[in-house]
């Protein structure tokens, strides 16, 4: 959860320099503000593809992103359909049953098991991956659109307006986003729009301190200083010279955050105040199973595995995007 | 560094208002009638206003706001409206168990992760240095609660018998009632004694009780554990990406070139310059720390802050809400001041700006 508030801090120093590089480099291109340009993003897609945590986290997002468009064809059953079946060995909670691991041929298959309502898991945790993903990136882009706009209003106006707005965001960041997340679905009510809006809400300081010290380090340069001699006004300024400065960082930042609202939308959802069953919601899927860990931990172990893979994914994606977009550790990887 | 201090700890004023009316106004938006909440369901018209009267939720927003200002300054945190206690005697009671767990975590993050990502970082692409990394990127993604239930299951139910079984929830076990150590010292009964007897740990200590001791921490090890891991993974990373930065300095090399042992370089040269954005990320760490908590507490059952304050919005009693996410608010400035102060001490470029 604080992997992002961390990086804020880290970032802006790096990203500044790095983007600055770009722009003054041969691959500006274009309005001379133009951070990256087409060449550039194909040689950070050859570098995340070099880099081991690029290629993991590539392979997992594929597998989880095929497994939402395709849910239809990959589960066997609907998220919903109660199957209680018991000749065929189709009983509440029952354990995974699997043919190739030794399973008796009269049970129907369930790689997963039931869960307590007599749902199959697998079937669940597939269309679970539909409401994760959506969720998570509906929430980032949310969160980046107000927290740019914040960001980018306090970096380029007046003083006075970026005091009171950074103060704001100290005072949002000064809570853990969970708790913060939790008091605000509480007010708004729970459920899966709610949650959304809450993470959202919860994770707008961290893009709006990551645009805000971009702009800072933008707004220096000389090209922008040029044109403001030129009489260019404000908002063309912001939206031509600045704003494709910040996309850079916002790119790796947008991508970490996907993995922490991912994390919080489940955290959210085990705690009951997500996705409300029976809806098939990772979270909500522990949620209903925890107590009953010690007689069946199928159920509580394949949702968690999901949130796992889906949340490492984009943090090893994030991370192999950060890399190859710094030009200082770019070599490294 | 007198200035310094000084102006760290104005800037920090408008922040704690701002956490204060934060937390008043979120406490007010909650939907749902504290009375209702309070004197149960059936209570009727009459009986609510009464109870609204005496609360002084029927004045004005602001008259409200003013002397919750004014209580607060007092150190007077309000009463609970369910538990008919003083929310400052609730704080007292639940506090203890969340510090514990949160020092315990912390202290087991920065002693197994700077040692990792110092190693990951002087064998940099080695077997380690991979392995660390592929730990530090599984444990940052890792749900917290996810851990907690699948460390809960190995350690009370596979390992149920074995010598390292740890009970699954729970402060103490069952029946062990310690005495708090002002009675056994025959000291007198305050506040803040009795904040510290109930840091079970230190009591058991501060007695030399040991029976006291190693069953509070039996109850702690898992807990603390699950907690700790995402800043410990957090912690190895950083290490690991400082200490390659300064590795590659000249200053290093000027050390190398004097003579010095490896192991003098890097842990007297190298990691304490190293180790300065990892003071930062340790204190930035405490946000996530708490936030582990409230689901960390629910699963051990625990009774600490996170659980409280996820009970108390539940069942809308606005003052506990107010005073416990208060408290949270504060220990976070308090932690980055200070940790904005121990970086000024280690680093002294930073208080020259």
């Amino acid at each position: 959860m604080s992997e992002v508030q961390v990086e804020t801090i880290v970032e802006p120093a790096s990203g500044a320099s790095g983007t600055a590089g770009g722009s003054s480099g041969p691959a500006g291109g274009g309005g001379g503000g133009a951070a990256v340009s087409g060449a550039r993003w194909r040689e950070v897609v050859r570098q995340v593809v070099k880099s081991w945590s690029g290629r993991v986290g590539l392979v997992l997002a594929t597998v989880i992103i095929g497994m939402a468009v395709f849910a239809p064809l990959l589960a066997p059953y609907g998220p919903r359909e109660v199957l209680l079946d018991s000749a065929a060995g189709e009983n509440r909670l029952e354990s995974p049953c699997v043919h190739w691991l030794g399973c008796s041929g009269d049970e129907v298959q369930h790689l997963m098991g039931l869960d307590d309502n007599g749902r199959d898991e697998f079937s669940r945790l597939v269309y679970g991956s539909r409401i994760s993903l959506l969720a998570g990136a509906v929430a980032v882009m949310l969160a980046m659109a107000i927290g740019t706009t914040i960001g980018l209003i306090s970096g380029f106006f007046s003083r006075w307006l970026d005091n009171v707005l950074m103060r704001c965001m100290d005072v949002l960041l000064s809570f853990p986003s969970l708790l913060l997340a939790i008091l605000i679905v509480t007010v708004l009510g729970r459920g899966l729009i709610n949650s959304v809006l809450a993470i959202a809400i919860v994770s707008v300081p961290v893009y709006a301190r990551v645009t805000r010290g971009q702009v800072l380090a933008v707004r220096e340069l000389d090209f922008v200083t040029a044109d403001r001699a030129l009489g260019v006004s404000s908002f063309r300024l912001l939206r031509h010279r600045v704003f494709p400065n910040v996309l850079t960082p916002l790119v790796v930042q947008g991508t970490l955050g996907f993995a922490t609202a991912v994390l919080e939308i489940a955290g959210l959802g085990f705690l009951g105040l997500g996705v409300q069953p029976p809806d098939a919601e990772w979270g909500t899927m522990i949620s209903a199973a925890y107590r009953n860990i010690f007689n069946t931990p199928h159920l509580v172990f394949f949702p968690g595995l999901m949130i796992f893979l889906n949340v490492l994914a984009f943090n090893l994606l994030g991370d192999a995007l950060r890399d190859a977009l710094d030009p200082r550790t770019a070599g490294r990887a | 560094m007198l200035r310094f201090l000084l102006h760290r700890l104005l800037s920090a004023i408008p922040v704690l208002v701002g956490i204060a009316s934060a937390v008043f106004l979120l406490a007010r938006v909650i939907p749902g009638d504290p009375c209702k909440a309070a004197l149960g369901e059936r209570a009727t018209e009459a009986v609510c206003a009464q109870f609204r009267e005496r609360v002084g939720l029927n004045e004005p927003l602001l008259v409200q706001f003013g002397r919750y200002l004014g209580d607060l300054v007092r150190g007077d945190f309000g009463d609970s409206f369910s538990q008919r206690r003083t929310v400052a005697e609730i704080l007292v009671e639940r506090l203890p168990t969340t510090i514990e767990l949160s020092v315990l975590a912390l202290g087991f993050a920065v002693l197994v992760g700077v040692p990792l990502g110092v190693i990951a970082a002087y064998r940099r692409n080695s077997l380690s240095d991979v392995g660390t990394m592929v730990i530090a990127n599984a444990g940052v993604s890792m749900p917290v609660f996810v851990l907690g239930l699948m460390a809960q299951y190995l350690f009370a139910v596979t390992l149920k018998g074995s010598f390292i079984a740890l009970p699954p929830s729970g402060r103490l076990s069952p029946g062990l009632v310690p005495r708090p150590f002002y009675e056994h010292w025959g000291l007198g009964h305050n506040g803040v004694l009795e904040f510290v007897s109930n840091l079970e740990l230190l009591n058991g200590l501060l007695q030399w009780n040991w029976r006291v001791v190693v069953d509070a921490a039996q109850h702690l090890v898992l807990p603390a554990l699950v907690v700790g891991t995402i800043p410990l993974a957090i912690i190895a990373r950083m290490t690991r990406s400082s200490l390659l930065d300064v590795l590659g300095t000249d200053y290093v090399r000027t050390a190398r070139a004097k003579g010095f042992g490896e192991f003098v370089v890097v842990s007297r040269h190298a990691l304490r310059s190293a180790l300065l954005p990892v003071v930062t990320v340790m204190g930035l760490s405490l946000g996530s720390l708490f936030g582990g908590a409230i689901l960390t507490e629910s699963i051990f059952g625990l009774t600490g802050v996170g659980k409280t304050l996820f009970d108390s919005i539940t069942s809308r009693d606005y003052s506990v809400v107010q005073g416990f996410a208060l408290m949270v608010g504060i220990a976070f400035v308090v932690v980055n001041l200070v940790t904005d102060l121990l970086y000024s001490v280690l680093d002294p470029r930073v208080r020259v700006q």
